[in-house]
């Protein structure tokens, strides 16, 4: 599966090397709300606006929290480039259409939800977000597979694009049971637990699980490596140039 | 109050409208159900309208900044309002509902140019000082013509107003904290802070409406207790709210004509460039076409998805959908 050709970017020198896995979920956090937050002003209707605003504001407040485990968090969102962030890659995908945006959010929300729950019930530093975090994401997955369902099975159009979506974005996903150190998670449970819970979702949707491999060239836990896609770095220079063209400015 | 729609067409109108008259001139509240005149109905159903299209319109100059928000706490609070903005959106088309008019039809109407929304949306956002100037200026001005509403005589409009000034209060607050953590902050900031209020004072002054002597509908309104102020009385007491909080700030408001005048205890302040309101009313204004524009494109764009969840409930039924 490591089949990335590169080592792990080398931290900056002199800083003490912020916590891996605080990062990895943190970073997941902060860039899937910063995607829903571009959905601001133009969903498809204004239940959605509350809702994908809900859900990113729910995210962001994982990310500071997070993020705050690592290092000082705008410090940590603004001033890292695009090879130091531990996010996965199905995160930082563009939001497409509708129907892709909301199969991103199931593979997210599903995958999140479980790993919550298992860092929940066990003990460390990450039990008490956990603990919080998995009735937010619970509402989460909720939504996204509510909308699933709908897509799937609403009109010939809306299945067409729910199922590309889910094709789309299906390389990506194996990413997601990449294990992450110091996290006291049983990664091949979650992968179980995460392929039965979206098998259940799509067929009820009318819709096809995926075929091809979970993992391309290069996708295989390659964000945690801090290898992205190009679009992320478009999206850090959106988020991080306001911030950066005032050195040590406070907000 | 309680009296009940006739069921059979106007056969004693007079009637009703006595009970009506005299429920406003005694302050009660009028229902869903209760008689009313159609002209009230109509005078409603446009400035509610009004309303809800400025609350979710308002959402795009403000979604602007969203994702170039420069610390993750000003993120967090930036989306929590634009959320809010489409929560009041949805309270309000709730409220229009109510009067027999749902928000299929009042968003065609927007889309199609025949209602319209605030015109200070027609104004960019240039820098993220916009963000906080808004949300003094903007926001402030909004409380100011819609804190009397809270008493409008039709019920439900007045118990959605009393959640949504609650709400912009706080959305105030945060922008004139934003604007005083710039004007405290680095030079650039300053100017930066500067800058935007000297954008958008002039345009919030606009925001309370023509003169009064040359404003259309005031005058039914105010018989009716939907309004309880005049514009420019609501004006005066926006400009006179404004001036210490400017002071506080650090920040002048830009208006050399600007001063106190004792004998009125009031400010006395400069001519408003009502050309300038006319020309964004009728369309000309810097957003008017790119507003509209998106608004009209996130709707089309999202047609397919609102059919999908329209048959999906059909095949499955509302519980599931």
């Amino acid at each position: 599966m490591k089949s990335v050709p590169v080592t792990d970017t080398p931290a900056p020198a002199a800083e003490p090397r912020p916590a891996t896995a605080a990062l990895a979920l943190g970073d997941d956090a902060l860039v899937l709300s910063h995607r829903l937050g571009e959905w601001a002003g133009h969903a498809p209707v204004l239940e959605e606006e509350v809702a994908l605003a809900n859900i990113a504001l729910d995210l962001l407040g994982q990310a500071r929290t997070l993020l705050s485990l690592a290092g000082d968090e705008d410090e940590l969102a603004y001033l890292r480039e695009e090879r130091a962030f531990r996010n996965t890659q199905l995160v930082e995908q563009p939001n497409g259409d509708f129907a892709h945006t909301i199969a991103r959010q199931l593979y997210f929300s599903t995958y999140q939800h479980l790993l919550y729950g298992q860092l929940a019930a066990a003990e460390g530093p990450f039990a008490p977000l956990a603990g919080k975090a998995v009735k937010e994401v619970a509402y989460h997955r909720d939504h996204a597979e509510h909308w699933t369902l709908r897509l799937g099975d609403g009109t010939e159009e809306s299945h067409a694009r729910m199922q590309r979506g889910l094709d789309a974005l299906w390389r990506y996903t194996g990413e997601l049971f990449e294990p992450v150190e110091e996290l006291p998670v049983d990664w091949s449970a979650l992968r179980e637990g995460w392929l039965s819970a979206v098998t259940a979702v799509v067929e009820r949707a009318t819709l096809t699980l995926p075929s091809g491999p979970q993992n391309g060239a290069w996708t295989a836990g390659a964000g945690r490596q801090g290898i992205h896609t190009e679009p992320f770095g478009r999206m850090l220079a959106e988020m991080q140039h306001l911030h950066r063209s005032h050195p040590g400015a406070s907000w | 109050m309680t009296t009940m729609a006739p069921d059979t067409g106007a056969q004693d109108t007079a009637g009703y409208e006595a009970v009506f008259d005299a429920a406003v001139a005694a302050e009660e509240r009028i229902e869903p159900r209760d008689w009313m005149p159609d002209a009230y109905r109509a005078t409603l159903v446009r400035q509610i309208a009004q309303h809800a299209h400025s609350e979710i319109i308002g959402m795009q100059p403000e979604a602007n900044w969203i994702t170039r928000a420069p610390s993750l706490r000003r993120k967090a609070i930036l989306m929590a309002k634009v959320q809010d903005e489409a929560g009041h959106g949805l309270y309000l088309y709730s409220a229009a509902e109510t009067l027999g008019t749902g928000r299929d039809e009042l968003l065609d109407k927007l889309h199609s140019g025949r209602q319209k929304y605030s015109s200070i949306f027609n104004y960019p956002t240039l820098t993220w000082a916009d963000v906080g100037a808004i949300g003094w200026l903007v926001d402030g001005a909004a409380i100011t013509n819609q804190v009397p509403l809270c008493r409008c005589s039709y019920g439900p409009y007045a118990r959605a107003m009393v959640r949504i000034c609650k709400e912009e209060s706080f959305h105030q607050r945060q922008g004139y904290e934003l604007l005083l953590a710039l004007s405290r902050g680095t030079e650039a900031q300053h100017a930066m802070a500067q800058d935007a209020v000297n954008r958008w004072w002039w345009p919030s002054l606009m925001m309370f409406g023509p003169p009064d002597a040359e404003s259309s509908h005031s005058a039914q309104s105010m018989a009716w207790k939907i309004k309880r102020h005049s514009n420019d009385e609501l004006r005066q007491r926006f400009v006179d709210i404004c001036v210490p909080q400017a002071a506080s700030l650090g920040l002048t408001l830009p208006d050399p004509d600007l001063r106190w005048n004792e004998e009125r205890g009031q400010h006395d302040f400069g001519a408003i460039d009502w050309t300038e309101f006319q020309e964004v009313l009728r369309g000309n204004g810097p957003c008017n076409d790119q507003r509209i524009g998106q608004r009209r494109r996130a709707h089309e764009e999202g047609a397919w998805v609102r059919e999908a969840a329209a048959a999906y409930a059909a095949k499955h039924g509302k519980a599931t959908a």
